[in-house]
């Protein structure tokens, strides 16, 4: 049983591993693209496309006006922005608070009964006239420059949709730190898979689409709470391409408690694997390239092999602690502590501790790159150490839901 | 498209830190356990060179007998063995052999104790400590080691013994029957008298006449 587990684990590591120098591999690759893209000149956008933003709400009094004045305030020209913004049947002060826009003739506002985020955006939809379209969630807000940052993308015609970067608006206490940290790594990655052609995400805030897409492939679904997910997988389905645009910065509000992050990330895992479940006809599907042959098969082992790998980090905890208590119980505080590791004999020099100290190595390396990537250049600060410490902690709690509710076919829900 | 080399150089280079981990493991487990032999043979020389003093005691008289008369490694020693057999990456066959090695110099050393005791009239305090490393035969025999190292670390002129009971050791066996210990585990034998079952620092300086008698010299002053 003890080797059966052994096998697991160094299996996970070895999968978790290749992982990394895969994606290390292919930002050298890609490298020159990235700095091209930062130096590229917004001053010499010829062609502005028309754009229709849609701001779907659900009491979200608190943060839309936020949301609108900083699509209003996005550095492109006037009359080839809108907005749309749609109440999907708050039940606080929403509503009025879009109405208070409605003199903009810019924007209208649609307000409907409660039926979900994919409805909503599905209604705006059916009056959009523009040649791109984009969502932007009511708890997230646009930098001036990111429309004009995506913009550039779609001067190759295959280009169908552009994801931007995320990050988090003020983080405040730990739990968004530690979500700061976690997004830079998502930029990252979503650059890397953007060269890979292997996105399968197009994320709420402020992802552009051709309006064609829609056209082509249909409104949203409701896709198991995760439609952004689904949208991308279809449009993966399709040979639509989706790039990313690491310097177009979008902030939104990360979930402050643990109840409501551990709520949003069991929904996203959920969504995932069900979704992938969904398309599983793409999976070591030749035809899909590296999104088929790789990225999904290894996004949806990862959250099995990363449970086995946090499993086994609390494993060592809990016996640690175990052994802690039976030492308290045998002679309380009594007798002389006992330091092992001032005696190089008493370091772990196993082989998984030293693969485990690679691949911690590894990630540092890449989350310096994230950083670096996400904010222009590296600064330590307190997200990174929470991040290190405290992440591994979190994981399990969502993940672990997100396998329970799929496996007893359990409805999650948003909030 | 998709770039097999890539993915091919990915599987090397991971392949790679799979093998120098493997490879650096294996080098610094060698070099623990050389590290052990090391010591296991300096036990066997301090030994053999109390043996050998003691032997001239004959012709000479016990005051020539300094402080560092019996090894002051046997404990570190212990102490290495016990974190190597909890490790993985130990070669079993390996640990196993240093093991036998361990508990051979641990009575030699407790005998050449005895004599010491009896031709000197020195007055030693010593534990003779059995326990299992089997599963669930003994589940107080890891508290119990906790107790005796915090003994040990109170007490520095203690001599604890350590054995495992269910060990296929010859001597092993022979110093359970000599001491009629019982398979009752933990079990401790102190200065002679048997003691079974967990006993707290506080039980054991309370109930053991020879531990109160250290007690006393560790808290009077030297003269």
């Amino acid at each position: 049983m003890a080797d059966v587990q052994a096998i697991i684990l160094y299996c996970s590591l070895f999968i978790s591993l290749f992982f990394e120098v895969f994606l290390l591999i292919t930002y050298l690759e890609v490298r020159g693209e990235i700095k091209l893209e930062d130096e590229r000149s917004l001053k010499g956008i010829a062609n502005f496309p028309t754009t229709t933003v849609i701001v779907p709400c659900f009491n979200e009094e608190a943060t839309v006006a936020a949301t609108i004045e900083s699509i209003l305030a996005l550095d492109y020209p006037e009359d080839k922005l809108s907005l749309i913004l749609v109440n999907d049947g708050s039940t606080d002060s929403t509503l009025k608070v879009l109405n208070s826009f409605k003199t903009n003739s810019r924007i209208s506002v649609i307000d409907k009964k409660n039926g979900g985020k994919h409805t909503a955006v599905n209604l705006a939809l059916e009056k959009v006239e523009t040649e791109l379209v984009g969502c932007l969630d009511a708890d997230s807000f646009v930098t001036p420059l990111a429309l004009k940052k995506i913009i550039p993308y779609f001067d190759d015609p295959k280009v169908m949709a552009v994801t931007p970067s995320i990050k988090v608006h003020e983080p405040k206490n730990i739990l968004q730190h530690i979500q700061k940290t976690e997004y830079s790594w998502s930029i990252f990655l979503r650059r890397m898979l953007s060269s890979l052609g292997a996105l399968y995400v197009t994320p709420g805030p402020f992802s552009i689409f051709r309006a064609q897409v829609f056209r082509d492939l249909g409104p949203y679904k409701h896709a198991h709470m995760t439609e952004d997910m689904e949208m991308a997988m279809r449009m993966q389905k399709n040979h639509y391409k989706i790039v990313n645009s690491h310097g177009a910065h979008v902030y939104t509000v990360a979930p402050a408690t643990l109840k409501g992050l551990v709520k949003q990330r069991a929904r996203w895992s959920y969504g995932f694997l069900n979704n992938a479940i969904d398309y599983k006809t793409l999976f070591f599907n030749r035809q899909y390239g590296h999104f088929g042959m790789f990225i999904m098969p290894i996004a949806t082992l990862s959250l099995f092999t990363s449970l086995i790998m946090v499993g086994n980090v609390l494993t060592g905890f809990v016996e640690k602690g175990l052994n802690l208590a039976t030492r308290f119980r045998a002679v309380g505080f009594a007798g002389k502590l006992h330091w092992p590791s001032f005696d190089w004999y008493f370091l772990n020099t196993g082989i998984l501790p030293i693969i485990v100290i690679t691949a911690v190595g590894l990630t540092l390396f890449i989350l310096y790159l994230s950083l670096k990537l996400a904010d222009g250049k590296f600064k330590l600060h307190r997200g990174i150490f929470y991040y290190l410490f405290l992440y591994t902690f979190l994981v399990p709690l969502w993940l672990i839901k997100a396998l329970f509710d799929t496996a007893f076919k359990r409805k999650v829900s948003w909030r | 498209m998709i770039d097999s080399k890539k993915y091919l150089v990915a599987f090397i280079i991971t392949a790679a830190i799979f093998g120098t981990a493997i490879f650096a493991s294996n080098i610094l487990t060698g070099k623990k356990l050389e590290d052990v032999r090391d010591i296991e043979n300096r036990v066997a020389l301090d030994i053999l060179s109390s043996e050998t003093q003691f032997s001239l005691l004959a012709e000479t008289s016990c005051r020539d007998i300094g402080p560092g008369f019996l090894s002051k490694e046997l404990g570190p020693l212990g102490e290495r063995l016990s974190y190597a057999e909890d490790q993985k990456g130990f070669n079993d066959a390996d640990v196993d052999s240093l093991k036998r090695s361990y508990f051979l110099l641990e009575i030699k050393d407790y005998l050449l104790m005895k004599q010491l005791a009896l031709k000197c009239n020195v007055k030693s305090t010593f534990i003779l400590y059995f326990y299992s490393s089997e599963d669930d035969r003994c589940e107080d025999c890891e508290k119990m080691g906790y107790v005796l190292t915090a003994l040990r670390d109170k007490y520095p002129d203690l001599r604890v013994y350590s054995f495992d009971y269910d060990y296929d050791l010859g001597a092993i066996k022979t110093l359970i029957s000599i001491n009629k210990v019982k398979d009752r585990l933990p079990a401790l034998i102190i200065n002679g008298v048997p003691y079974y079952g967990f006993k707290t620092v506080e039980e054991l300086e309370k109930n053991v006449p020879a531990l109160k008698k250290l007690q006393t010299a560790t808290t009077t002053p030297a003269r």
